[in-house]
């Protein structure tokens, strides 16, 4: 039974940490999939952790915090739509800069606020997200085996978790059911066919990029809000890279995008449940390798080595009219 | 014939864009209730005002040097290095290990052997993502940002283990040998009869790093191999047309790219240091990118805007004193906006230029 | 035949489209200077220019893609304004572009829909277009199976989607910019058959080209550009191509190219049973066996994505393959492991790529930086074991550019601001002046002006007339018959069959093109 409870621990850590993966990765989706390649999703959370904890802070409303992260995250997101759409910039280096813009305002900025390096103030109260009892959970608890699964996996988490989850299904009615979803793909697939049809191409990009904007705050938001009780100088540590990398695991679908983000987030779940793993008594493997575990197994997926990959045809492209 | 003179291109433009970069910055400092003009003053009276703060600029100047030429000769080959954050942070094992191998008895025996050891493992750290990319198809922008995380891991791994000094509680290195000293520049200066600044780590690796740009600038213009790497980098079939090995090009940029990058500890960690400490690139190998960028990936450029990049960096550490409520992150905002303006959004400012200069030209015609 | 078409419908009826003292200029060229047309409807209207004349500017005015710096649009009598595409469409203009704009991974259904949904939800949008394609398919010979994906499509096929997209947006008016350039003959004449339906159906059509046999075919009235300037319009059946293609270039020019009967030599290449496999594993070429003598240019001929460039790719030595090359009699490497452009020169092989843009240049080398392309190793060019001598590629590049009359004749120059025609200048003279055993010439005059047409042709037949072998690939059927001494046809990776280019003509070398293999030799 001891074993049961380590694996529902573990798959119920995976939930929470995949969450901001999940939202990342969905941003960087609609974002790519409209062909803006979108590097900047780190520096977006980040952004968005940080005004979303100080906005919490001051309104004692974690509610408004996601409201000041979404706001603070879009402004990013169109500095990279101007860049890379209106003016038809380098996409990677537009991106390369909204992350360490992100990374300096923030410390620089919460520095003048709260002069406490770059961090804010510990959240508490209504400041910060708390976990959500669904019905009959507690019910179910005393069930047999499906009842626990209800009752510790899906209850009890944060609203964000919920809102992450339910943004799957909707990105992907979005994508394939809708005209916005039909032109979102077909510009990234071959924006002078958008073009020549007399839609703009650019509307729709920033549209795309406005999306992946919110989804990116929210990802942020529940980072500082949620799963921590304040901002932390970068306390996205890398999540928005190994979203792109699970975007490309996912081949750019919204349902596999899910997955690709559960097994990330387990993997971190593994390295801050078990830091030091025993091998069968013969020697521990050290917490380092297990914290860069993630980062190993992207640079894995990106090799390959677990099926080819293939892009949307007009990604990274700035789209020039032809004459 | 080209849109503007070559002189508004190469002088011009980066010229206009890094104004703008440093017009924005300033909206942030007054964003948060500072003077901007006071700012700009402190920090240019730190970067320069002494030759303890000028050593501190030239210092950070050839870390700066070293990151951006690695970034530049990748962006040669089209290939967009953001590791070189961790290839420097290899690097530095690299030049440990050779240190700490022999009791070295001079440092011009101990230099040549510390930078085969930065670079080898520089490069090596390269190697894998370039590989990746050229034979895998592997994105080489995620994969280096990848294995910056790696590296540090690796680093803070080595640091609590075998590397761990016994006499420290903290995760650094045992001191290298006396024979692997370098010249400071205090020391090479003060047989002249030029005093200069005791406390400032500058170190004749700054000229190193000078002759590593005009080497740069030598195989990228003057050799076959950089004639390979140009093709390859403005146009992929082109080359391919011309026997031009996609791979072997890929590879062996990124060999350079990340030698380059190791070498930066020789800088740092035999320079200045001493010893290994984790984290001891602090972020250079990203002001990299944005020193290549401003420099327009050529050395010339690369030198003058990591002189910029030395000064901004040496001034913001005098902010800590003058003005503490500007944190030294500042700098890394200038650099965003910079590589912002110069790099992304660079026809922000050449369009309108492009369209003056034809108009100009129609008048006089 | 005009007056033929336009019989029954009063003369007082506005012409669909009236153009206007239209005029643009892109920085100091000027595309188009005071350009009127008029198009009656229910007429099919030929426009003809060499490249660069601006009939691909004035189009993309009327579409809405560029405005006009000056002069008015009529549609049907109105005055019409057109800033965008979406205007142009609402005005009932449809446009098939040269290059298809469609989106290969839709369904041809998704395809048509795209930015005429009827709501913000799929669904009733597709359910509508499928309705509305069955019938256009019955009327209109334009079948295509609604849900297949357009990579899977064959290139006719694509077309009647775009087609059926204009006509979906219930265009009255649809221009085409050069139709056929990717069809085989046969599928030429079934969209000419659906152009005379629509005609029949009172749509008014507008044919670019510069193809002079189209447009003798199925235009009513023709308009020759020359310069952006409108030269003349004239009815089809009062003129000749010879007339046109006068008016076209402003002197008389030759269509066939002036050379002596070849002197055969011994055999340079010898293709035997080659196959290539692209990267997606589709086999491109089937086994085909070929052979050059020096002294003679063989003329590859065949629609494009036959094949050709997977042949050329593979002698020009980056393409793998199985089977073997001779040349000279001594084998060559296809399997990639010694096979590469280097080698390739090595062995006597020039190569002038299809595309030079995208392969025979860099664009944003200066002119002599492109000179060493491929030839990088050359000693000549080399000043030490070390270093490369840039003097003496500026030197070479200045007296190329000399003997071939590259104009502007500066080797400091960026390979991007040479016209097309001075581009492949560019490249023929590194690759002529090399004296290769064998000259790969692929696609030689596309995209260039007919003066230097006329110059990069001499050029080849002087090389043959040197005893070199010539292997030249064109989709342009006329190039193919007057340059070749031999003519192979290629069709989805075979050879079809082996002419005469004396002994043939363009129907036969049609049914070549289009896979039809009589086996019975030219007529």
């Amino acid at each position: 039974m001891d074993i049961v409870l380590q694996i529902m621990l573990t798959m119920d850590m995976s939930i929470r940490l995949s969450v901001v993966l999940l939202l990342a990765c969905l941003a960087g989706l609609f974002s790519e999939r409209a062909g803006v390649v979108d590097i900047g999703l780190e520096g977006k959370m980040l952004i968005a952790a940080f005004f979303a904890a100080a906005a919490a802070y001051h309104s004692e409303s974690a509610w408004l915090g996601i409201l000041a992260g979404c706001a603070a995250s879009v402004t990013f997101s169109m500095i990279h739509a101007v860049a890379s759409i209106t003016y038809r910039g380098n996409q990677l280096i537009s991106g390369v800069a909204v992350n360490f813009l992100a990374s300096g305002l923030t410390v620089v900025i919460g520095n003048a606020w709260y002069k406490k390096g770059g961090q804010t103030p510990t959240l508490s109260g209504d400041g910060r997200f708390y976990d959500i009892t669904l019905p009959f959970a507690d019910y179910f608890q005393t069930f047999p085996m499906p009842g626990p699964i209800y009752s510790e996996l899906i209850s009890g988490h944060k609203a964000v978790v919920y809102i992450a989850y339910a943004a799957v299904p909707l990105a992907w009615w979005v994508l394939y059911r809708t005209r916005f979803g039909l032109r979102l793909r077909a510009v990234g697939e071959n924006p002078a066919s958008v073009d020549t049809a007399g839609i703009s191409v650019v509307k729709i990009r920033y549209q795309a990029l406005i999306i992946a904007g919110i989804l990116c705050g929210i990802a942020g938001a529940y980072l500082s809000t949620a799963q921590a009780a304040g901002f932390g100088k970068e306390m996205t540590a890398g999540r928005g890279f190994i979203a792109l990398a699970a975007l490309i695991f996912a081949k750019w679908r919204p349902w596999q995008a899910m997955g690709a983000c559960l097994l990330f987030g387990f993997l971190e779940a593994i390295s801050n449940l078990y830091p030091n793993i025993n091998v069968f008594g013969l020697f521990t493997i050290p917490v380092q390798f297990t914290q860069a575990l993630p980062y190993i197994l992207t640079v894995v997926i990106l090799a390959g080595f677990v099926g080819k990959a293939i892009p949307p045809k007009a990604v990274g492209e700035p789209y020039v009219k032809e004459r | 014939m080209d849109k503007m003179p070559r002189w508004a291109d190469i002088f011009l433009v980066p010229l206009i864009n890094l104004m703008l970069a440093f017009f924005v910055a300033g909206l942030v400092v007054l964003a948060i209730g500072q003077n901007p003009f006071d700012m700009i003053y402190f920090m240019i009276k730190g970067a320069l005002g002494s030759t303890s703060g000028i050593g501190f600029t030239l210092y950070y100047a050839t870390n700066y040097m070293f990151a951006g030429l690695a970034v530049a000769i990748a962006f040669h080959a089209r290939l967009f290095n953001i590791g070189g954050e961790g290839q420097a942070g290899i690097g530095g094992i690299g030049v440990t290990i050779v240190l700490l191998a022999f009791d070295w008895p001079h440092w011009t025996i101990a230099l040549p052997a510390a930078i085969i050891g930065g670079a080898v493992f520089g490069a090596a750290w390269a190697a894998i993502p370039a590989y990746l990319q050229a034979k895998r198809g592997s994105h080489i922008v995620v994969t280096t940002i990848m294995f910056n995380f790696i590296a540090a891991a690796l680093l803070g791994y080595l640091l609590n283990g075998i590397l761990k000094s016994p006499l420290s509680q903290n995760a650094e290195s045992l001191g290298f040998p006396p024979g692997a000293h370098l010249p400071t520049a205090h020391e090479v200066l003060a047989p002249l009869g030029i005093a200069f600044s005791k406390s400032a780590p500058l170190n004749i690796s700054f000229l190193l790093a000078l002759l590593c740009a005009w080497g740069l600038w030598v195989l990228l213009w003057r050799t076959r191999l950089g004639y390979d790497i140009r093709t390859f980098g403005r146009n992929e079939k082109a080359a391919i047309y011309a026997g031009i090995s996609p791979v072997r090009v890929t590879v062996i940029a990124m060999l350079i790219s990340g030698a380059l990058a190791g070498m930066l500890a020789i800088n740092v960690v035999m320079g200045e240091q001493e010893r290994l400490i984790a984290g001891f690139v602090e972020g250079a190998g990203f002001v990299g990118i944005a020193v290549a960028l401003m420099g327009r990936s050529h050395p010339f450029g690369i030198v003058l805007a990591a002189l910029l990049f030395g000064m901004l960096t040496q001034g913001g550490f005098e902010l800590l004193w003058e003005m503490p409520a500007i944190s030294k992150e500042m700098v890394l905002v200038i650099q965003a906006l910079i590589i912002l303006f110069t790099g992304a959004l660079d026809n922000m400012v050449r369009e309108p230029l492009e369209q003056l200069f034809t108009r100009i030209r129609k008048a006089q015609s | 035949m005009s007056g033929e078409n336009t019989a029954g419908r009063p003369e007082t009826v506005a012409p669909a489209i009236e153009l206007v003292g239209i005029s643009k200029a892109f920085g100091p060229v000027q595309a188009n200077k005071d350009i009127s047309i008029s198009v009656a409807r229910g007429t099919v209207h030929g426009i003809i220019g060499e490249n660069g004349a601006g009939k691909s500017t004035l189009m993309s005015i009327l579409y809405g893609f560029y405005k006009a710096d000056a002069g008015e649009i009529f549609i049907a009598g109105q005055k019409t304004d057109i800033p965008d595409s979406q205007a142009a469409i609402a005005a009932g203009i449809g446009m098939v572009f040269q290059h298809f704009k469609l989106i290969d991974n839709f369904s041809v259904l998704e395809n048509v829909v795209l930015g005429a949904e009827d709501g913000p939800m799929l669904k009733g949008s597709l359910a509508k277009a499928r309705k509305t394609l069955t019938s256009l398919a019955q009327e209109y010979e334009l079948d295509v199976d609604p849900d297949a994906l357009i990579q899977d499509l064959s290139v006719g096929h694509q077309q009647r989607v775009e087609i059926l997209k204009a006509l979906y947006r219930q265009a009255d008016i649809l221009i085409l910019d050069e139709p056929t350039g990717v069809l085989t003959p046969a599928e030429a004449d079934h969209l000419f058959r659906i152009l005379r339906n629509l005609k029949a159906e009172g749509k008014t059509i507008i044919l670019i080209t510069h193809k002079l046999r189209e447009i003798m075919d199925i235009t009513d009235t023709v308009s020759v550009m020359r310069r952006g300037e409108m030269m003349s319009t004239v009815n089809t059946a009062d003129t000749s191509p010879e007339d046109l293609a006068e008016r076209m270039v402003g002197r008389k020019v030759l269509l066939s190219v002036q050379k002596k009967p070849a002197t055969v030599g011994d055999t340079i290449l010898e293709i035997d049973n080659l196959r290539v496999v692209d990267d997606a594993g589709v086999e491109r070429v089937k086994g085909i066996s070929l052979t050059v003598r020096a002294g003679e240019i063989l003329g590859i001929a065949g629609v494009s994505g036959n094949g050709q460039s997977e042949l050329l790719s593979v002698l020009g030595g980056y393409m793998n393959a199985t089977g073997s090359i001779t040349i000279n009699g001594q084998s060559i490497d296809l399997t990639g492991k010694h096979s590469n452009g280097q080698s390739r020169r090595a062995r006597g092989i020039a190569h002038v790529p299809e595309d030079r843009q995208s392969e025979g240049l860099v664009m944003d080398f200066m002119a002599w930086e492109n000179t060493a392309l491929g030839y990088q190793r050359d000693p000549a060019y080399q000043k030490n074991r070390l270093l490369m001598d840039n003097a003496a590629i500026r030197a070479d590049t200045e007296a190329k550019m000399a003997r071939f009359d590259v104009r502007p004749p500066h080797p400091h120059l960026h390979a991007k601001n040479f016209s097309g025609g001075n581009q492949q200048k560019i490249v023929l003279a590194r690759e002529i002046e090399r004296n290769p055993d064998l000259l790969l010439v692929g696609q030689p005059t596309r995209g260039v002006d007919i003066g230097a047409i006329e110059f990069i042709h001499q050029q080849i037949v002087e090389l043959r007339d040197q005893g070199k072998a010539i292997l030249l690939v064109s989709v342009e059927l006329e190039e193919i018959m007057s340059l070749a001494d031999r003519i192979a046809v290629m069709f989805d990776g075979h050879i079809m069959g082996e002419r005469d280019p004396a002994k043939t003509n363009e129907r036969d070398l049609g049914l070549l093109m289009a896979g039809v293999n009589d086996q019975q030799g030219a007529d």
